[in-house]
């Protein structure tokens, strides 16, 4: 068991079996992301209950905390992969550790304006220095940094490294800062305002919406994952016999 | 030759080679007195106010002023080729490239520190603050000639790098920030700054041990 599995992990380094794989595994995430989706929109949009403290604009929820998680999650899998690409110089690892950054990115940023939407007309301002909000500023700053290098540098594959290495100190640096910014914030400026300190535990009814959107953005982002490393491959192999014959079908 | 031998000749030549050039050397100085008078100039010169802003307009100054000298680190042993003699040659490259941020820190982060009373007068900063200013400068501006080290060992390659560089390590730099004013703010409010500064001191001892091996790592990467 351990012993293909090991096996499968190696072949999956090579990158004319990723492209086949990925090939074949897109569809099936396809279709899910597309029930999920659906099915998530509707649970969210329509079978939840409206919240009786804030109306029907915690229904923003539903996209925001899913992309709030997206960004997180993802920023860990681009520094898991970029210390793979580092160790064991995995070219696919590296395209994996790079294509992550601007999906991520897009994720943080997506945060960052349905949170400042939301603010609006709960908070009355479009941004308050709240400690959530900083760190997600700075982890949306953290992902341009990682493309700004990747881009900056003309080797590709010294940059994807370079770009990896970045994201293995961001890591490192993440829990640092996320924590420091929530130290500053309870010094500055206390209790003006509480994020979900008036809410209670989630009702299920309205848990089950935001679970099923959270499966509907794991399946967008292997989607979207995929079809950038495929398209990373088809570009830096394009010497390689593999792709000249597929290109010529 | 032991390490430590290694690492005082190594930070002897690079202070000669600074004091050669004594001219570049004050510019961070200059800089950072610019940027503290401009603050008057925009905000009003009202000393309340200004007193109000004075920690966090030092540190910020610090932090621009510490990361537009961070080229001065590797850049000119990377044009001349003498980091590749060091590649080469026995001593690890972390330990050079530790020689290195020491001697970074004794030209850029040192004159800081020792300017802090002057832009504490510029900025009336109230007297309590002045003794904490000092301590949180000492103590933080090491680790940001640290963490700067990595990012310009992972730019060093890059022709115009600098403002990717500040990219890379602003958003690195804002827990010292956070903690160095908060250390100047405690004092002021009349509380101890022993907290804020011992996490300073966790931040420098955790830098010392991790940035080096990280920047010889990204150093082999971008000039590999």
């Amino acid at each position: 068991m351990w012993k293909t599995l090991k096996r499968w992990f190696h072949q999956l380094g090579s990158p004319r079996t990723f492209y086949r794989f990925s090939g074949a595994l897109i569809p099936w995430l396809f279709v899910a992301m597309v029930i999920t989706l659906a099915w998530g929109l509707y649970q969210s949009l329509l079978v939840a209950p409206t919240d009786y403290q804030q109306g029907e604009s915690y229904r923003i929820l539903y996209v925001h905390v899913p992309s709030a998680w997206m960004g997180l999650f993802i920023y860990v899998l681009m520094a898991v992969s970029g210390l793979i690409a580092l160790v064991w110089r995995m070219k696919v690892a590296e395209m994996v550790a790079i294509a992550c950054a601007p999906i991520g990115a897009a994720y943080t940023f997506v945060t960052l304006v349905t949170g400042s939407l939301w603010g609006k007309p709960m908070w009355g301002t479009w941004w308050e220095w709240d400690a959530r909000l900083t760190s997600e500023l700075f982890l949306l700053f953290l992902y341009l940094g990682v493309m700004g290098l990747y881009a900056a540098i003309e080797d590709r594959r010294k940059a994807a490294r370079a770009a990896a290495l970045l994201a293995l100190v961001g890591v490192v640096n993440l829990p640092i800062i996320h924590y420091s910014v929530v130290w500053w914030n309870t010094l500055h400026q206390g209790a003006t305002v509480k994020l979900f300190s008036g809410e209670s535990h989630m009702h299920p009814s309205m848990l089950k919406a935001l679970l099923i959107m959270t499966a509907a953005t794991k399946f967008h982002f292997g989607v979207a994952l995929l079809q950038s490393v495929r398209a990373r491959i088809l570009q830096q192999e394009s010497k390689a016999s593999w792709v000249q014959e597929l290109v010529d079908d | 030759m032991n390490l430590l031998h290694i690492l005082w000749s190594l930070i002897q030549r690079d202070l000669r080679l600074a004091w050669r050039s004594r001219g570049e050397l004050l510019n961070p100085v200059f800089f950072l007195i610019l940027v503290i008078a401009l603050f008057p100039l925009g905000v009003g010169p009202e000393g309340k106010l200004l007193a109000r802003i004075a920690s966090g307009t030092v540190w910020v100054a610090a932090l621009l002023a510490t990361m537009l000298s961070l080229d001065l680190i590797f850049r000119s042993d990377v044009e001349d080729g003498s980091m590749e003699q060091m590649f080469v040659s026995q001593t690890p490259l972390s330990w050079i490239v530790l020689g290195k941020v020491i001697t970074h820190w004794l030209v850029t982060g040192l004159p800081l520190v020792l300017l802090a009373p002057l832009l504490a007068i510029l900025m009336h900063l109230p007297q309590p603050g002045l003794w904490a200013l000092i301590q949180s400068l000492a103590l933080g501006t090491p680790v940001l000639s640290l963490i700067g080290s990595v990012g310009v060992a992972l730019t060093v390659g890059i022709r115009k790098g600098g403002m990717l560089l500040s990219l890379l390590v602003l958003p690195l730099y804002v827990p010292v920030l956070i903690f160095g004013t908060a250390a100047v703010e405690n004092a002021i409010a009349g509380m101890s700054p022993a907290g804020p500064l011992l996490i300073l001191a966790a931040m420098l001892l955790f830098a010392l041990t991790l940035a080096p091996l990280t920047a010889a790592w990204a150093l082999k990467v971008s000039l590999s």
